[in-house]
């Protein structure tokens, strides 16, 4: 079944079974590899896109029920609260084995864009669906609140 | 990223690649020591027509845009390497931090050995240890030749030559230049038998804590551009997943594929001897195939014990004596002269590595050569491998180490058996089809190779005060037996099983620890720290509790056993100083747990701040973390590698196990294998303790004390310090 789908600004028309997550069509169909696949259960994060600028797991989103929304992924993540997020990511050297970061990364600028200068607990709620299994909370934490700081005024 | 010796039809590409960089390259190769010292290291050099140039038997390149690149030989899975090796070889350059780059080397045993194993392979915390001079060597006869080329062109003496941040100077003729416009001659040049390297007292970058040495790969993981195995597309590839057996030892018994082939983008489906494979046009088709395949599997040779099974076989063994691993004095006349004994036991379930990427591999063959691309961690052994299912010689068979989405040992695997398993999928379907093998997180839980289950048992004697007497038994299974690297097994003993529990940092008059090695067909693995997973729970909560009954307090008791543990006894005044500690308190509801362990001759010691979360187990609120790991070459990395492994401790400790049930692994994601959260994460903060030492690694040492200061902690809180881990089943 072909269906169009609206990523990173561009109309792409995919033939795909509409159960196929919307994960394996942006990877294998599409070509963006930078949202990763780490569970297919939507518990982990690693796939987390922008579905019309909300965060959500693609693993886990049968390409069916996409229809016109428009979809971001890391590689057409843009505007000021992605800058300060990755600008902050590599200050404060957030990744290790950088496999779950683009998710981070997204949650995170999700976060800033609804929440302009986020508290420990609404970094708590916002991150907490992302798994790093090398466990760079601590980082994710710090550089959050510095791209809170960098965004200010 | 990688390199590949040339072929005819890529000349043109590769030599636009080099004329890009400017066209000119110095290769410095040190194939081992003797051989560099003999003079038959070669320089390779090119002009972008001259392959040579590039060939991957190297460790540094520089090119003419000067832009130095460091070949590393060990795996990049977030540990640090890249900018730690790079780091070592731009210190003796004297490169300027920003010029300073690196990519994998190529499996090559001879020139990319592990001095600590004596082929290619990351583990047991060895990047920076066994690369220490190595890599500065390489710095050091790279600026050498550098310089003797610059003196030449100038017509000046070298000794007059001065060189900082990637600038060579000679001061009197007030002349400077980079290092890219002097490659082409250096590369010319012979290399130095000899070069000096600088005393540490002299070092700019190693130890620089300015915020100035930054990791080398953090952008490109930060904007999605990192390249992993499980984003390596090629045109025609396919993408293969395996149904393995449910059960360790199972076999197929039948296997109907009309189902599956009929799926929309599944190839093929074959039968290979971990189980069947499953060949499709996406990976979302491969996995949609094999949920429609009709296997029957003959469990007959296969492991059916549950996991309370084995541990209840385990607690049996550990009342009885097994071999001595190390003893002195008599424990059991100690035991019984005691005023008072205790005895404590620890069970450990089986632990999954579960890294982010789940594992992978890529693979083109021809029928006369061969290509892998994944995220190997013992690349000769992956390469010999491959070359052996294939047929092939192992020239003909090329190796490129991936960026990897983390390990913790999983990726180095004694038996090979996913390097196997990616050659076997290839040859049964034949050849000139390029694939990737995927697993997902389900045949990564239910994989095995897990962090072997063990139980100790611990008896200690107290008498007039002081501790006399220590004897630790251990049960569990050893991952080396059977294994190509059986010949680590001495005297029946596993050191990696005893590792921890063997040598204790306390004086003890009797000692004795002992350990009986069982027979269990689930297969295990090293597991980030590997012995010292469970060993430095056992000892430190062992410790602990013997102090606390002789009424001493856990720091100042530890300090007067460790009177020939200097360096342990270094980290846990330095943790304690960090902390402000007062004692254990509880303080407000908080207790504070401590712990020290070495493991990879690094020393670590940890306090926790815990608080009792109730049903949702301990709350632990902040860790202290001292490390002493010799010279700190990069402190940022040492720091982000405390805090990790201590987050990766605490997660497993606190929620993880893998239970089985009638040898089927229960968990199978990460719904019910628990990893921790951010929510979960203490604030950690970490002092690297000043030490000349020759450095030791850091991407195991911060995982083992996390645990047991917990627990400790709980002790203090009235929780008990749990005797089966994860403490979340325990507290419940």
């Amino acid at each position: 079944m072909t269906f169009q789908l609206s990523v990173n600004g561009r109309s792409h028309a995919v033939d795909v079974d509409p159960s196929t997550p919307l994960l394996w069509v942006l990877r294998d169909t599409i070509g963006l590899t930078g949202t990763k696949f780490g569970c297919g259960i939507a518990q982990c994060g690693a796939c987390t896109v922008f579905l019309d600028g909300k965060p959500l797991r693609s693993c886990a989103l049968p390409v069916s029920a996409v229809g016109s929304q428009s979809v971001i992924t890391i590689e057409g993540l843009s505007g000021r609260e992605a800058e300060a997020v990755q600008r902050a990511w590599v200050a404060r050297d957030v990744p290790q084995c950088g496999y779950c970061q683009s998710g981070q990364v997204m949650s995170a600028v999700a976060l800033l864009t609804e929440v302009k200068k986020p508290s420990d607990r609404d970094i708590d709620l916002a991150m907490t669906g992302n798994i790093c299994r090398c466990a760079t909370y601590v980082r994710i934490r710090a550089a959050i609140h510095d791209a809170a700081k960098s965004l200010e005024g | 990223m990688l390199m590949q010796p040339m072929k005819s039809h890529q000349t043109v590409s590769r030599r636009g690649v080099v004329q890009g960089l400017g066209g000119l390259i110095l290769a410095v190769a040190l194939p081992g020591t003797a051989h560099a010292q003999s003079g038959a290291a070669q320089v390779l050099k090119g002009d972008g027509g001259a392959v040579a140039a590039i060939a991957p038997n190297a460790f540094v390149r520089i090119a003419s845009d000067d832009i130095v690149t460091v070949l590393v030989k060990h795996i990049e899975f977030g540990q640090g390497p890249w900018t730690g090796l790079a780091t070592l070889v731009a210190e003796e350059l004297d490169a300027d931090w920003s010029q300073m780059r690196a990519e994998h080397a190529p499996a090559n045993s001879d020139l990319y050995k592990n001095f600590a194993f004596g082929m290619q392979g990351t583990g047991g915390s060895t990047a920076i240890a066994n690369s220490f001079e190595q890599m500065r060597t390489v710095g050091a006869t790279a600026r050498a030749m550098l310089l003797t080329a610059a003196a030449s062109a100038w017509n000046v003496p070298v000794g007059e030559l001065t060189v900082d941040r990637g600038t060579i100077r000679h001061a009197s003729s007030k002349r400077e230049g980079r290092f890219g416009q002097f490659a082409e001659a250096a590369a010319k040049l012979p290399v130095p038998a000899k070069v000096p390297l600088k005393d540490p007292s002299a070092f700019t970058l190693i130890g620089r804590d300015d915020g100035s040495v930054k990791k080398l790969d953090s952008a490109a993981k930060s904007n999605g551009t990192a390249q992993f195995t499980i984003d390596i597309r090629e045109p025609d590839m396919l993408t293969v997943v395996v149904a393995r057996p449910p059960r360790f030892g199972g076999k197929v018994a039948s296997l109907d594929a009309k189902e599956a082939l009929a799926q929309p983008g599944v190839v093929d489906v074959k039968q290979i001897s971990s189980g069947v494979a499953v060949y499709a046009q996406g990976t979302y088709q491969a996995m949609q195939g094999r949920s429609r395949l009709k296997i029957t599997w003959d469990d007959s040779a296969a492991e059916k014990r549950s996991s309370d099974q084995l541990i209840e076989e385990y607690r049996a063994l550990a009342r009885k004596p097994g071999l001595v691993a190390r003893q002195h004095g008599n424990v059991e006349a100690a035991l019984k002269l005691a005023d008072k004994a205790l005895e404590a036991e620890y069970v450990f379930p089986y632990l999954a590595h579960a890294p982010m990427e789940p594992l992978d591999g890529f693979l083109r063959w021809d029928g006369n050569t061969a290509v892998a691309r994944f995220g190997s961690q013992l690349q000769t052994g992956d390469h010999h491998a491959i070359a052996k299912v294939l047929g092939l010689p192992p020239e003909r068979v090329q190796v490129e180490t991936m960026l990897a989405g983390g390990s913790f040992g999983r990726r180095a695997q004694a038996t090979m058996h996913l390097a196997v398993e990616l050659a076997e999928a290839a040859k049964a379907i034949g050849p000139n089809r390029p694939m990737k093998l995927v697993w997902t997180r389900e045949d990564d839980i239910h994989g095995g190779y897990y962090r072997p289950l063990f139980v100790h048992r611990l008896r200690g004697g107290i008498r007039d005060g002081r501790i006399t007497a220590w004897s630790n038994t251990l049960v569990g299974q050893s991952f080396l037996r059977g294994s190509p690297f059986e010949k680590m097994i001495k005297d029946g003993i596993d050191a990696t099983s005893v590792e921890g529990s063997k040598e204790i940092p306390y004086q003890v008059a009797d000692f004795r620890c002992d350990l009986h090695t069982t027979d269990v067909s689930i297969p295990t693995l090293w597991w980030r720290s590997v012995g010292h997973t469970h060993t430095g729970y056992a000892v430190e909560c062992f410790i602990d509790e013997l102090l606390e009954a002789t009424g001493q307090d856990p720091v100042s008791g530890r300090l007067a056993l460790m009177d020939k543990a200097p360096r342990a006894a270094g980290v846990l005044r330095a943790v304690a100083d960090l902390a402000g500690w007062k004692g254990p308190g509880p303080t407000n509801g908080r207790a504070r747990g401590v712990a020290v362990v070495e493991s990879f001759n690094t020393y670590v010691a940890q306090i926790a701040e815990v608080s009792d979360g109730g049903r949702e187990g301990p709350r632990v609120h902040k860790v202290w973390c001292a490390v002493d790991c010799g010279i700190a070459v990069n402190p940022d990395v040492i720091r982000a590698q405390m805090e990790g492994g201590i987050g990766y401790g605490l997660g497993h400790v606190l929620f993880a196990e893998v239970s089985l049930d009638e040898g089927r692994p229960v968990q199978s994601n990460f719904d019910g294998y628990r990893s921790l959260r951010i929510h979960e994460m203490p604030e950690v903060e970490v002092r690297i303790v000043q030490s000349g030492e020759k450095p030791t690694g850091v991407g195991e040492p911060g995982v083992p004390p996390i645990g047991p200061a917990v627990a400790n902690a709980m002790a203090r809180l009235g929780l008990q310090r749990p005797r089966r881990l994860p403490i979340v089943r325990a507290v419940s």
